[in-house]
This record gives C-alpha cells, sequence and structure tokens, in this order.
C-alpha cells in the first residue's frame, strides 16, 4: 500500500533542517514536558522521530483510505437537509480515520489533549493530506482555527474547546458574507450582547467552508453604527447550542467534498473571543496567516499529485513507437512541473519554519518575559514569516494551477474525459489561487516586503551560505538576479505620486523577489541536503527563474507610466 | 463486564509482494527476501478484539505471537493501535513447527497466560495459508470455535453471537464464553495506528531488544512497566520438547515446484453425498489425494 510520507524522502530532508533543533527545543521548553506526559519527547532526536513516525501514519491513511476515497468524494459530494449538512461517505471515512489515528489538534499543546507539534511537521501533514484528497485537506485543516483560540481565547475558552478540537470535532472560520468578500470591512452580522455578558448573532454568512462544523470562530459587528473594520469582534459559536442553520451548500468546480455553506444565524447564542473591536484588524488577520500557509501547503499537495499522475502517464503513453517521456517537449513539461513542486515545497517549509520561530516566541511570552535578545529574534521572523507567507502562498497556488494544467496538457486527450485523476486536480486546483486572499491580494500584502527590503535581506543571507562546488554556479546566478530585481524595485520606486504605477508593477516586482528567493532555497536546500532531485530541480529552476526575472525587468525598464491609461477598460 | 482478550497473531513474509527468490531451494520460504508484516487477518481480528474493548470497558487485549524475537514488531503495532499488551512465545526449540505443533505452542501459552474470555485470531496466515491453527487451538484447549467470523455482534450472559461469512451466504451462531474465534478478511479493517500511542510506546521493547537499546531509553523503558513486552519460552509454557518444533512435526515438505495457473473451467458442486463421492473417486482416480 502507497505511503505519501515514506515515498516522498524530500520530506524528512525538510524536516531536518537545522533551524528545527532551535523550534523544537523552545516549543518543548527544553524538553521538560517528557516529565508529566509519557508521550512527550526526551530529546530532539527523540522528538524528530516522534514527527517522522507520525507523519509516518498520515502518509498511510492520505496513500490508503484518503486517496483510494478521493473521486468517490468527488462524484457523491455533501448534502444538505434540515439545515444540516452530511458529508460523503468517503469524507466520513476520512474524519473518521483521522480521529482514531489523533491527527487533530496537532499543534496544540499536551494539556489540551494536542500533541504539541510545531507548525512544520504539521504543516507537512497537511501537504500529504492535499496530495490525498485536496479538499479534504480543507476541512482536516480547519484545526489550526484552534490556534487562533489558543492564542487569543480565555483559559476558560481555550479549556473548554481545545480539547474538543483534539479529540476530533471539526471547526470553521464564518467570515465572509454576500457584500463582504475579499473586503471584509464591510461585514455586517450582527452580535448583540446580552445581559449575561452572552452575545447573540444575526445575519447570514456565505461560503463558509466546512459551515456546519462543531465550533465556529464568526466574525461579526459588535459595535452599532460603526462601518469599518474597527467595529468588528470575533465570536465562538458552538453548535451545540443551536442558532445557525445552512441554508444551502454550493455547486462549485472543485474540491467538492469540501462543503462550501450559506449560514442563517437566527438569535444564535455566542461569546466573545477576545477583546471587542480587535476581531479584524487582529484576530482574523492571525487566522488568515495561518490559513493562508495552510493553502500554500495544500498547493504543493496538488503540485505533487499532478506531477507525479503527469509523469506516470508520460512513462506509460506511448506514440510513435516510444514512451511520450522521451520527447523534449515533454520532458521539458515535466522538468519544469517539478522545479515548480520542489520550489514552492522549499519556500513552504522555509515559511513555516519563520512562523514556528515567532510563534513559539509569542507563546514563551505567556508565560515568563523574553530576554532583548528573544525578543529581537521573534520580531525578525516575526517579519520574516509575513513577507514569506503571501509570497508562498500566492506564487505556490500559481504554480499548482499551472501544473494541473500541465498535467492535463500530458494526458493529452484523455486528460480531457473524466477517466484520470488529472481532470480532479485541475478542478480542485482552481481555488487555490483565489480562497484566503486571491493571489492579487498576496500580492498587496508581500509589495511592502519588496520596498523595506526584507526580501532583499532574505536574499543577502542565502548569498552568504556556502554551498557545494557544483552548485556555486548557480549561486552566481541568483547573485546576478537580486541585482536585476533591486533595478527593477529602483525604477518602480522612483516614480512618485503615482499610486496606480506602483500598484501595476507590484505582481510583477513581488514574482521577481520569489523567483529570486526560491532559487536560493532550492539551491541551499540542494547543497544541505545533499540531494540530486533537488540539485537538478535548482538548475532547471534557476533556468526558469532567470528568464523570468529578465522578462519583468525588461518590462519595468521599457514601461511608460503614462501607458497605464490604455491598460483601462 | 471487563473481559481479558487474547488475540493470536503472526509476523508472515509480505507474500503479496512476491519475488522470484521467495523461496529457497530446500523449499523454505526465503524470509530475508520478503518484508515481515501483521498478517492481514489477524489485524482483522484485533479490530473485533478491540471493538470489543470498546463496549466493554475496563477489558484487556493482550496480543501473542509466535515466531522470532523481532516478532515483538508486531506486539508494538498492535499495541499503536489499541491492544495493551503482548508476549512473544519465542525458543529455538519451536522453529521448524507446522501447524501441529504451533498449535500446540500456543494452546501452551495461552493456558500459562489463563483467565481468558475470548480467543480471536485471523482465519488464516499468508506464508502459509492453512487456516488450520485456530481451530487446532480451540480443539486442545477444549474450547468451541467459530470460524470465518466477519462481525461480532453480541458478547453478554456468557454467549457470543457471530456472523460468519460462508461460501453460499451468511451465518449467525451463538457460541459459549470462553471461545475460540478466527476472524475473516471481510471483516471490518482494523483502525489505525493512533499518533499519541505510537509516542507513548515507541519504546517498548521485549527483554531481547533491551540489549540494544541506548542508556537514556533504557532507563525510560526501566521506569515505566507497559513498556515491558513479555517474552516466553517452551520450558515456560511447559511445552513438552517431543510435541514442538521440528520434532513434534509431522508435516514434512517432499518438494516443491512452481506451478503457473492454468485452470481451464471450474465446476460448481454442491454438498450432497452424491457430489462428495464423485469428486473424492476422481481426486483419487487422478492421484491428487490417496
Amino acid at each position: 500500500m502507497a505511503n505519501f510520507y515514506t515515498d516522498n524522502p524530500d520530506l524528512k530532508l525538510h524536516l531536518s533542517h537545522p533551524l528545527m533543533r532551535k523550534i523544537v527545543e523552545l516549543k518543548e521548553r527544553n524538553y521538560t514536558e517528557a516529565e508529566k506526559f509519557d508521550y512527550a519527547p526526551i530529546n530532539y532526536e527523540d522528538a524528530l522521530d516522534n514527527y517522522d513516525k507520525v507523519l509516518e501514519i498520515v502518509g498511510e491513511l492520505c496513500g490508503g483510505v484518503i486517496a483510494d476515497n478521493a473521486e468517490g468524494v468527488d462524484h457523491e459530494g455533501p448534502v444538505v437537509e434540515n439545515g444540516r449538512v452530511t458529508y460523503a461517505s468517503g469524507t466520513q471515512a476520512n474524519l473518521d480515520a483521522c480521529r482514531k489515528a489523533g491527527l487533530m489538534g496537532m499543534s496544540m499543546p499536551r494539556r489540551f489533549g494536542g500533541l504539541n507539534f510545531p507548525i512544520t511537521p504539521y504543516i507537512m501533514a497537511a501537504d500529504i493530506v492535499s496530495r490525498a484528497d485536496t479538499g479534504f485537506e480543507n476541512l482536516w485543516g480547519l484545526q489550526d482555527c484552534a490556534e487562533t483560540l489558543y492564542e487569543f481565547g480565555n483559559e476558560d475558552q481555550k479549556a473548554r474547546f481545545i480539547p474538543r478540537v483534539c479529540a476530533g470535532e471539526t471547526m470553521s472560520m464564518d467570515l465572509t458574507e454576500p457584500d463582504a468578500g475579499s473586503d471584509l470591512q464591510s461585514v455586517m452580522l450582527k452580535a448583540t450582547e446580552q445581559p449575561d455578558g452572552t452575545w447573540r448573532l444575526n445575519g447570514v454568512k456565505r461560503f463558509i467552508t466546512n459551515g456546519d462544523s462543531d465550533i465556529h470562530l464568526v466574525l461579526a459587528r459588535s459595535e452599532d453604527g460603526t462601518k469599518d473594520g474597527r467595529g468588528l469582534s470575533m465570536f465562538i459559536y458552538d453548535k451545540r447550542d443551536g442558532g445557525v442553520n445552512v441554508r444551502r451548500i454550493e455547486n462549485k468546480m472543485g474540491i467538492k467534498g469540501s462543503p462550501t455553506c450559506e449560514l442563517v444565524y437566527k438569535n444564535a447564542k455566542a461569546e466573545l473571543c477576545g477583546s471587542r473591536r480587535l476581531g479584524l484588524i487582529k484576530y482574523v488577520m492571525a487566522l488568515m496567516n495561518g490559513a493562508r500557509l495552510g493553502i500554500a501547503a495544500q498547493s504543493v499537495g496538488v503540485s505533487e499529485i499532478a506531477y507525479r499522475e503527469a509523469l506516470a502517464y508520460a512513462k506509460d503513453r506511448k506514440q510513435f513507437g516510444k514512451a511520450i517521456i522521451e520527447f523534449p517537449a515533454v520532458y521539458e513539461m515535466l522538468a519544469v512541473m517539478k522545479a515548480k513542486l520542489d520550489a514552492s515545497r522549499s519556500l513552504l517549509y522555509e515559511t513555516s519554519r519563520f512562523v514556528d520561530m515567532y510563534k513559539v516566541y509569542e507563546d514563551i511570552a505567556k508565560e515568563r518575559s523574553l530576554t532583548p535578545d528573544e525578543r529581537a529574534e521573534m520580531k525578525k521572523y516575526s517579519k520574516l514569516a509575513d513577507a514569506c507567507t503571501p509570497l508562498v502562498k500566492g506564487l505556490g497556488s500559481e504554480y499548482c494551477n499551472q501544473n494541473a494544467y500541465d498535467c492535463i496538457q500530458i494526458h493529452g486527450g484523455s486528460g480531457f474525459m473524466k477517466d484520470y485523476a488529472c481532470e480532479r486536480v485541475y478542478r480542485d486546483a482552481r481555488i487555490t489561487s483565489i480562497y484566503e486572499g486571491t493571489t492579487q491580494l498576496q500580492v498587496v500584502a508581500a509589495i511592502r516586503h519588496v520596498f523595506t527590503g526584507t526580501y532583499k535581506t532574505l536574499m543577502d543571507g542565502y548569498a552568504e551560505e556556502s554551498v557545494s562546488e557544483k552548485l556555486q554556479p548557480l549561486m552566481a546566478r541568483a547573485a546576478k538576479m537580486v541585482e536585476a530585481y533591486e533595478k527593477a524595485v529602483a525604477t518602480v520606486a522612483a516614480v512618485k505620486d503615482n499610486q496606480a504605477y506602483g500598484d501595476f508593477m507590484a505582481r510583477r516586482l513581488v514574482e521577481m523577489a520569489g523567483d529570486t528567493i526560491m532559487t536560493y532555497l532550492l539551491i541551499t536546500d540542494a547543497s544541505r541536503y545533499e540531494s540530486e532531485s533537488m540539485a537538478k530541480s535548482a538548475l532547471v529552476y534557476c533556468n526558469l527563474a532567470e528568464a523570468e526575472v529578465a522578462k519583468h525587468s525588461e518590462f519595468i525598464a521599457t514601461f511608460n507610466p503614462s501607458d497605464l491609461d490604455s491598460y483601462k477598460a | 463486564m471487563s473481559l481479558n482478550i487474547v488475540v493470536l497473531a503472526k509476523q508472515v513474509p509480505d507474500t503479496r509482494n512476491v519475488g522470484k527468490d521467495a523461496m529457497k531451494e530446500d523449499g523454505t520460504i526465503n524470509r530475508a527476501a520478503l518484508p515481515a508484516i501483521f498478517n492481514p487477518e489477524d489485524l482483522n481480528a484485533l479490530e473485533q478484539a478491540l471493538r470489543l474493548k470498546d463496549a466493554n470497558p475496563g477489558s484487556t487485549v493482550t496480543l501473542l505471537t509466535m515466531g522470532l524475537p523481532r516478532a515483538a514488531e508486531i506486539i508494538r503495532e498492535a499495541i499503536y493501535r489499541g491492544a495493551d499488551a503482548g508476549i512473544v512465545l519465542t525458543d529455538r526449540t519451536l522453529g521448524g513447527a507446522d501447524t501441529l505443533a504451533t498449535s500446540y505452542s500456543l494452546a501452551q501459552a495461552v493456558k500459562k497466560f489463563g483467565n481468558y474470555d475470548i480467543i480471536l485470531g485471523g482465519r488464516q496466515a499468508i506464508d502459509g495459508d492453512t487456516a488450520q491453527v485456530g481451530p487446532q487451538i480451540a480443539e486442545k484447549l477444549g474450547l468451541p470455535q467459530v470460524t470465518y467470523a466477519e462481525d461480532i455482534l453480541d458478547l453478554k450472559d456468557g454467549y457470543v453471537t457471530v456472523k460468519r461469512r460462508l461460501e453460499s451466504g451468511v451465518e449467525t451462531v451463538k457460541a459459549p464464553l470462553p471461545c475460540v474465534v478466527t476472524v475473516n478478511g471481510s471483516a471490518a479493517e482494523c483502525r489505525p495506528r493512533n499518533a499519541r500511542r505510537v509516542m507513548r510506546y515507541k519504546y517498548a521493547v521485549s527483554p531481547s531488544e533491551k540489549a540494544k537499546l541506548a542508556p537514556e531509553i533504557l532507563a525510560i523503558v526501566e521506569r515505566r512497566p507497559e513498556l515491558n513486552l513479555q517474552e516466553w519460552s517452551a520450558a515456560y509454557v511447559e511445552a513438552d520438547p517431543d510435541q514442538i518444533g521440528l520434532a513434534g512435526s509431522p508435516t514434512k515438505v517432499k518438494a516443491i515446484e512452481n506451478v503457473v495457473f492454468t485452470a481451464k473451467e471450474s465446476r460448481c458442486l454442491d454438498n450432497s453425498d452424491e457430489h462428495i463421492e464423485g469428486l473424492i473417486k476422481e481426486l483419487i482416480a487422478n492421484h491428487t489425494i490417496g
């Protein structure tokens, strides 16, 4: 039986990155939990072995149960009846298996019944789950709403809700409304405080993934008469209290197993999470950052399955007397798919390590005050995570779409039929560059790091890493890309007082940053892990990225800001 | 009520992925060429045992396996999935056993274990495919047996009700406890390994595995009794040396040959005397039996 973790040795390599030692040491408070919990690790090696063994369970479930159910789930889909959702039978079987395997609440502390895993191995599990069934990754991955509960809920709320998530109850984040999609400041769902301190919610939410979940985090307007984000608070709604019904579920193009719900709140009892007015500006921002990393992992999983399906078909399919993989037109496509897959995966785990580093410090800060060094480190990694999350979500989701497209192309006419998994992969991929913020919004989040120099700092750091002799020529080429990037940034920055021009060019600059950073990451990863396949991808990706950077450089250098009018409809 | 449940399991070579080197020249299995796995139908039996445990809080599930010391691997595997403890019956003198000697040895171990309410095992192991060991153990222990079990429907008042999957349909039978139930591959699949249990029990070892442990791990094992798996010898279970191992095995392998299946036709016979007699005569005539 296939195991989606052990059949992909790159995963274990990424798990062994040198920064992991520090992350785990901090996360395990220097391994003091082992005295209290018999499943806590006694040292770094023990912890890594735990991650390895648990990911092996994830890989086995994914390669068996979840991948086997994917097609049935896609055909069957969930249904809604009397306001309640029933999952497809395969989805239910997947959830049951994940619960029995204890794979819920993976990153939650042990005192709440979690596994106390860092974000990195958790994100790795998401990567694996997505390869098996992209839509199911949503349901399983919504466990990271518990992260937000843990960060901002009070002790009582944590103690009541988090153990339920760890035991397998599902969550949802109820943000979007008919008139508040990308613009969440316009959320209208009304929250009214009761004399007993609880709240009542009234209104409608739309496009809510897993909207019939057990525990909801809800963004609602608590401040009467306000119109912007500062009048919004976050609430916890417990399905056991009732008051929220599913009016309909959307008929979607892909990720069909994941129910997308329209919810009606009728005087639904809820409790405030955190402080009033911080719902959007603080909590949802944190929630979204976690969710974006989750979508990045989902995207990498899609790239993986797309590549594998395409590779298998290209080896099997014979035309003109040989397997089609023998033709340059086909093997180029496959090599580029693999390079995009490996590049986005390297950036995914780099980002997850950054997130791990700052989050673990934030958590420690709840127990004791941090030393100035620790505070500085937290700030540094928080900024890096903030810079890399939109990058990996934006570019990773675009790559998985490109890979899904090429996967069908390699299948030719057969790929257009419903007979192969690739058509499902293609449909499932499409949402990744839309939800949790479109690629265009990821650019908005990323562009400030172009101009404040966060990306440049990262590039400078990579440039100083020593790599094997074989990979040094690639390092030199990456350095040239940095020069081109800096020049383009300077060109755009030199045009003053023209917001539209800046916005117009932002995508190009962010892509150039991403191309360059991923080139460096692939080179350094290939060198550190002594991986032949990564070294191959590093070269292919460098060729690709270099050309992309040159293309954008050329465009930016020759573009006349006054031509912008010609682009307007 | 709480139950003492024994699950009989075997570590087997994974014959589902057989290559050319699967057999040695002498007709025995080349175990080195095949990965050792938990016999699939024993996993089905384990699931039934764990369901009984779920339904009867306070019950314990103990895995009993006979084999090389490394068979402790499947005990850990069972514990990861929810079993409580395990015993490896291992001894040089047990080697080379056929089903008769195996069932005798395991029956001795079950006797030694004592105080059992129900004994579950897979229908058959994928290496020998005999399906004899479970029933023979029942005979040796003087217990009722239910074979081809697909689902344990009920267990109360000293009886177990079992759905059996037969060639011609489904049969539901009731047997008094204690009894032996052998479980079919069509029964529910075993639950997955549980993440927390894997981390909690990954250092569970048998005495012969202890020697290889690093000092800091050994310290953990010494501190936590549940990490100590049992290893029983032939002498410990008071087995008669003449009835175990090669000495106790009347089965002798005469020759072994590669067979390519060339079945051309199939016939369906019912269990009437007429048909059975006809078949026996035919098989004697073509020297298949006799």
